[in-house]
């Protein structure tokens, strides 16, 4: 083993405790990021318990249920109420935060992935490699942000997975820009430098001084974009680009079938609006939380 | 100046081309083809081949996208199939619905969002600042077709107060010169249709402008906290400046600066983005226009109204930059 390797792995063990135990410190003292922190267990836990927590199949239609076509508020049986088809609301709400928990996660994990390689590529290498590649993000930014998403789906045609695919690649540009400006900046640290003059070969610069340095605007980023990906999701459901099957509980979907009917049933918009209202919130509080908790301005020197 | 303006058009080209092309392969690899979206059920595979000759769909794609090049730039888009007029002609009736209503927004937006943060950051830790800050990161958590149904909801089924659809009166018999409405009712000298239009535009307004106004308050606090702890407002005070002429020449003024730019910015995406909000308060703008065209598979629509509506949000970040470097010159000379 080299100095240079040895020298790596001390600095890759000592950077990030630090950085990663302040930061934990301080979200635990921001009562908004525990807040949102809560809101977030909440919609994870519904999500992925629904069918305990959930009464009855939120998708099978049962007309005789309503009351002349009128389906019947909230009561101890149904504590949400009916929807329009004689469905437990309360079930299709819960079953709701699966979709949006797993539309919200694949489409960052999308554009993430793919970002993170552009702008890790762009901003490593510079030069032409880097025009090429910012140009191109320059280009998809150049669409406006859910103009692009629905241009993707009419394309793709709509479903679920298309509106995942949609909101994903939107972030791609984001993602790609935030990680190549992250890196340029690590690029001119001296322990960069140092790491170099010793002779550590460029893709081992990149992978263990550069990137877990670069690592905390992502996170940030990331739990930003889960909060904007839930809303845009939720906003082609309801221009009616998502899920073609009309008994999916899909929170967006949801809103649209009640737009032409909120004169005999108000309540039907109100509850799913307020989960998609509580799981953003969430992801924005905590994503503020943690943008505090890791600001390098902000942080205490011990 | 002139160097900075000049060069930062030139860069504009390649981008614009590039845009052009994206939405040129895109319109291709939309789901089956414009010969059968045009003839309908009278589509046979005769007349698609003739149907492909007469408009060149048989030619090779770079040449077809030479054509469509050069099309644009005469200020063709082509014509709309659910509506047989011109995409350009309904561009001129839709866009100023849209830009009637995003000035609206950004209106309502500025005038609440600079006070807000103002106060809240002058009272930093108090009840308004608290108050402040969890609105605003409520009005960036609402998606903005729910807020729209609920504003509709009480303010016109419920309490009567205002219209819920439409530009106007469904009834209304004004004259649009300019198809901005507010704008044909001064010139026409039609109080009666100027209220009509106002009262028409304030929901939506509201809805579309939630978010900007949380990003302005967010911006405006964040600023003037920033500039508050400047030295040269410490100096200002200390040379015995009232107050009042401390914070109104040099705080607020060197705080604008950021949210000079955010307006800017959100002004282009509302330029652009108004889909949900037309949809809900059916709006006759670009955004409910182009929903429906994906509906109607109306591919020229798309094609023309997208690159359309790239060209005014690029062209509106242009001019955020430019008048940034005007008021700024710290950015004109790096």
């Amino acid at each position: 083993m080299s100095l240079a390797e040895v020298e790596e792995i001390r600095l890759e063990a000592d950077a990030p405790s630090g950085l990663w135990s302040e930061a934990w410190y301080r979200l635990r003292h921001n009562p908004a990021a525990i807040i949102g922190g809560i809101f977030v267990s909440i919609f994870v836990v519904v999500a992925i318990f629904a069918p305990v927590i959930a009464t009855e199949n939120p998708e099978a239609a049962r007309p005789d249920r309503l009351n002349f076509g009128k389906p019947p508020g909230p009561s101890w049986d149904h504590i949400l109420g009916l929807d329009l088809l004689g469905r437990d609301e309360f079930s299709r709400i819960v079953y709701g935060a699966r979709y949006s928990l797993l539309i919200g996660v694949v489409s960052v994990t999308i554009g993430l992935t793919i970002g993170l390689i552009l702008g890790a590529t762009a901003g490593f290498f510079g030069g032409y490699t880097d025009s090429v590649i910012m140009r191109g993000m320059d280009i998809m930014l150049a669409i406006p942000g859910l103009l692009f998403a629905i241009g993707i789906v009419a394309a793709l045609g709509a479903g679920l997975k298309q509106v995942m695919i949609a909101v994903g690649i939107v972030n791609i540009p984001i993602f790609a820009r935030l990680l190549r400006g992250s890196i340029l900046q690590q690029k001119e640290n001296d322990f960069v430098l140092a790491a170099r003059s010793v002779g550590v070969r460029r893709r081992i610069i990149l992978a263990s001084h550069i990137l877990p340095n670069s690592i905390s605007v992502v996170i940030v980023a990331a739990t930003l974009a889960m909060a904007t990906a839930i809303i845009d999701v939720a906003g082609l459901g309801f221009l009616g680009l998502g899920p073609q099957n009309p008994a999916t509980p899909e929170w967006g979907t949801m809103l649209t079938d009640v737009n032409d009917y909120i004169t005999i049933a108000p309540l039907l918009a109100i509850f799913p609006g307020l989960a998609i209202v509580i799981s953003v919130l969430g992801f924005n509080l905590i994503g503020d939380g943690l943008r505090e908790a890791l600001d390098p301005k902000l942080r205490t020197r011990g | 100046m002139l160097r900075y303006v000049v060069r930062r058009l030139l860069l504009l080209v390649p981008i614009l081309l590039g845009v052009s092309i994206l939405i040129f392969f895109w319109i291709r690899a939309l789901p089956g083809n414009p010969a059968t979206a045009l003839l309908g059920e009278r589509s046979t595979p005769a007349l698609v081949k003739e149907y492909k000759q007469r408009y060149g769909l048989d030619r090779p794609l770079p040449v077809q996208y030479w054509d469509y090049l050069k099309a644009t730039l005469r200020g063709d888009l082509g014509t709309s199939i659910s509506s047989r007029r011109t995409v350009v002609y309904e561009i001129k009736h839709r866009f100023p619905a849209t830009v009637e209503l995003a000035l609206a927004a950004m209106i309502f937006a500025i005038s609440f969002g600079i006070p807000l943060g103002y106060f809240a950051a002058k009272r930093h830790g108090g009840a308004l600042d608290n108050g402040t800050l969890i609105t605003s990161l409520l009005g960036i958590s609402i998606p903005i077709f729910f807020l729209a149904i609920i504003l509709k909801y009480f303010f016109s089924i419920r309490w009567h107060l205002l219209p819920s659809v439409g530009r106007e009166d469904i009834l209304s018999d004004a004259k649009h010169p300019t198809n901005f409405y507010i704008l044909d009712a001064i010139i026409t000298g039609d109080p009666a249709a100027l209220w009509d239009s106002i009262r028409h535009l304030i929901l939506p307004a509201i809805a579309l402008g939630s978010i900007p106004l949380a990003i302005i308050t967010r911006i405006t606090r964040a600023s003037v906290l920033d500039v508050q702890n400047e030295d040269y407002v410490r100096t200002a005070r200390a040379k015995g400046l009232p107050p009042r002429v401390v914070d109104r020449r040099h705080v607020l003024r060197n705080a604008m600066l950021p949210v000079v730019t955010i307006i800017g910015l959100q002004t282009g995406l509302l330029l652009s983005g108004a889909v949900l909000t037309e949809t809900v308060f059916a709006w006759p703008g670009m955004g409910s226009w182009l929903r429906d065209a994906i509906f109607n598979s109306d591919y020229a629509v798309l094609q023309g109204g997208i690159l359309f509506l790239a060209v005014v949000f690029v062209m509106v970040n242009l001019i955020v930059d430019i008048s940034y470097a005007l008021i700024n010159p710290r950015i004109r000379y790096s």
